[in-house]
């Protein structure tokens, strides 16, 4: 079972390795995890797909809850959001071919960013599933890298994973 | 906090020439990890925070395994160390450790602190993490530049920790499903742990004990939150646990864990831990519901505050006389026993127990002699049982109990040890002679790492490998080179007397006990196996 989360984070140095290190240490498995400097400069938000069953999700909440950096987390899996991740692909392209794989390009609406005499960058933006299905369309012609950022995701509508938190604001 | 426990170096200099200064006290210890393992004491004894500085690179490093020892514990400790000068770090210059990162996972939090105006708040920070919600270790790592620099200072500096959520209310429904289903209970068993001596909660234990007539078992962080002369309690469950003790827990309709976290070392084999029990599970943290059993009334709260709620929904007094009557049975037929020819560690710790009359404050090492200690020595009060006991850290006991004999002055302190244990911080008697800190060493020596040696016998058909300890030194000279006073028993007759002589001396004293050999811990569940299949004794 895939699990998104987004998680408010303090803009601190030693988060993410904080963040990856309790995923290495308790075993979880992380299938991505894309971070960036939200709308306020100190906080970040990060992206986080797990993959485990409900008893392992439930325990990376707690205890991602449980750092200290960590203000707010929402498992977004189940409520209306658009998730996106971005791919750049390199891929082989005989003069002969690269009609075809700009058909392709076009039909997953992506974009050639690059051209060298035997190969094409690819840019493609799309839910993992679009983005899985261009890679795969793209295979039988020989793929030389491929770079994928991990999903991003945002909540539809007017609602918005907040900054309010409920933690100590000041101690004695 | 008065006190502190370290050992200075190149980076901490500065911090060092001030401290000196200051009034604070500090202890000199051999070893950092002893410093670590006395800020634990000192915490561990008195609810205080301890405070332990290293110099940069090998003095942090050095302290690791006491900053884990509190992690696993739950300790208050704050570990101050030294590093290399702002615009070296990286460089890996000379005595350069990446402390924070090492420590990453093993404290609550730490910092690194880059620059002198974020010094006081960083201090403050530090204290009001460890010791707030789950406490445990935290680590300020302060470049040598950074303490040479003046700043003004603001007192006290604003807090800001919008991820920090230290302060949870029990929720209300779910005390009303823990009260009920106490009140629907035919055998309940209150199941205690270091979160409650933590939140003070033993008063409220005991009267929910005492009300609901629940017989009471214990972790062994647990030891001292319920006084075990009590008629309800029924002892240590677990791997070294009481017969009693662990078949109740197969018996059990219903667990009420307090301030606990369900340890292998407690469970056994998961699957058949209290088989036909509902669990309530009290805890502040609340990744440890569920992590290990799942709980069907989870209550994320301070322990204390959690039992004030249910027991102001308890209004009735209950009795549950055939359970009670049940758990006399089986104390009766397997009550704790040993043989009594020959020198036996089990009844050296009974005789410290009559001297001093079940008020000394207790450490420990680890290893069997522990496991002894835990079952020969019953206390009555919170905070006088230290134990190393979700790390198992040998070499913990002698500076533990130094760090509780400082910040408990007056009180008789006594670190049970072993002869392996005892090596792994022996450097500590040069600590207890500099400053006379009062404390009664009992080395149990067998000669061997006898818990190790214990496994072999069971588990790897006899091959005692590598576990006896050639070469042990003569433990009384040893002490004797560092001026304490010291005396060696080897038949029962010579125990009381040596007791009895170690406890009328002032200042540290050092009996040696050479214990029967192979001796060993029962009743034991093998690891993995489940809690009602024990070895209770007898050699094999």
């Amino acid at each position: 079972m895939k699990r998104t989360l987004s998680v408010l984070v303090e803009n601190r140095p030693g988060v993410l390795t904080r963040v990856a290190g309790l995923f290495s240490r308790r075993g979880y498995n992380i299938d991505s995890l894309a971070v960036g400097r939200t709308e306020n400069p100190t906080i970040s938000r990060m992206t986080i797909v797990v993959d485990g069953d409900e008893q392992i999700i439930e325990q990376v909440c707690k205890q991602l809850n449980k750092l200290i950096d960590v203000i707010k987390l929402s498992d977004i899996t189940d409520d209306p959001h658009v998730g996106r991740e971005l791919m750049l692909i390199k891929v082989n392209a005989d003069p002969a071919v690269r009609g075809e794989i700009m058909q392709i390009v076009d039909i997953f609406r992506a974009r050639i960013v690059d051209i060298a005499r035997n190969s094409l960058i690819i840019e493609a933006t799309g839910d993992a599933d679009k983005i899985d299905a261009l890679e795969n369309s793209l295979r039988p012609f020989g793929i030389r890298e491929v770079v994928r950022t991990g999903k991003i995701a945002m909540l539809r509508g007017a609602k918005t994973k907040g900054m309010e938190a409920s933690g100590d604001g000041t101690g004695d | 906090m008065d006190t502190v426990f370290g050992i200075p170096g190149g980076a901490v200099l500065p911090l060092y020439h001030e401290l000196a200064a200051s009034g604070i006290r500090h202890i000199l210890t051999r070893h950092e990890q002893a410093a670590a393992h006395a800020a634990e004491g000192y915490a561990r004894a008195t609810g205080r925070p301890g405070v332990c500085i290293a110099t940069s690179g090998p003095g942090a490093t050095n302290l690791v395994t006491g900053i884990a020892d509190a992690y696993m514990d739950s300790i208050p400790i704050v570990a101050i160390t030294g590093q290399v000068g702002v615009a070296m770090i990286g460089h890996d210059s000379f005595q350069e450790a990446d402390i924070t990162g090492i420590t990453l996972p093993i404290t609550k939090a730490n910092y690194l602190v880059k620059n002198i105006r974020d010094l006081a708040a960083t201090i403050h920070e530090a204290f009001y993490v460890a010791t707030t919600g789950r406490p445990g270790p935290v680590l300020v790592d302060i470049p040598k530049d950074i303490t040479t620099q003046r700043a003004a200072f603001h007192y006290p500096p604003k807090l800001r920790l919008p991820g920090y959520r230290s302060r949870v209310e029990p929720h209300a429904l779910q005390v009303a499903q823990a009260a009920a289903a106490i009140l629907a209970a035919e055998k309940p068993l209150l199941f205690i742990g270091g979160g409650v001596i933590t939140s003070g909660a033993h008063e409220e234990v005991r009267q929910l004990a005492e009300e609901q007539d629940i017989p009471v078992i214990m972790s062994m962080m647990g030891k001292g939150a319920f006084p075990e002369t009590h008629p309800l309690f029924i002892g240590m469950v677990g791997m070294h646990g009481t017969v009693a003790a662990n078949y109740a827990v197969c018996e059990t309709d219903l667990i009420i864990g307090v301030g606990v976290r369900f340890d292998d070392r407690v469970t056994g084999k998961i699957e058949a831990f209290a088989p036909r029990a509902k669990i309530i599970h009290i805890d502040i943290d609340a990744a440890e519901i569920g992590k290990v059993v799942p709980a069907h009334i989870p209550i994320v709260a301070d322990a204390r505050q959690a039992l004030q709620a249910i027991l102001a929904r308890l209004p009735e007094k209950k009795e549950h006389p055939a359970w009670r009557q049940k758990i006399k049975v089986w104390q009766d037929e397997h009550p704790l026993r040993y043989d009594e020819c020959g020198l036996k560690p089990q009844y050296v710790i009974e005789e410290l127990y009559r001297l001093t009359e079940g008020r000394a404050v207790i450490a420990t090492d680890v290893g069997q002699h522990q496991m002894w200690a835990v079952q020969y020595y019953p206390v009555e009060r919170p905070r006088s049982f230290l134990s190393s006991c979700g790390l198992g850290t040998m070499g913990f006991g002698v500076p533990a109990a130094m760090g509780a004999a400082i910040a408990r002055p007056g009180e008789t302190v006594v670190a049970i040890t072993g002869d392996g244990s005892f090596q792994m911080n022996i450097q500590e008697l040069a600590t207890l002679s500099h400053y006379r800190i009062p404390v009664k060493i009992i080395l149990l020596n067998n000669g061997y790492l006898g818990m190790v040696r214990q496994w072999q016998e069971f588990f790897f058909e006899r091959r005692y490998a590598y576990s006896e300890m050639g070469g042990n030194p003569d433990f009384v000279k040893v002490a004797e080179a560092y001026r304490l006073p010291a005396r060696r028993v080897t038949t029962r007759e010579e125990v009381v007397p040596a007791l009895e002589e170690a406890l009328a001396t002032d200042g540290p004293y050092l009996v040696e006990a050479l214990i029967d050999r192979e001796e060993n811990v029962f009743p034991m569940v093998p690891p993995g196996g489940t809690l009602n299949k024990m070895v209770t004794g007898g050699r094999q």
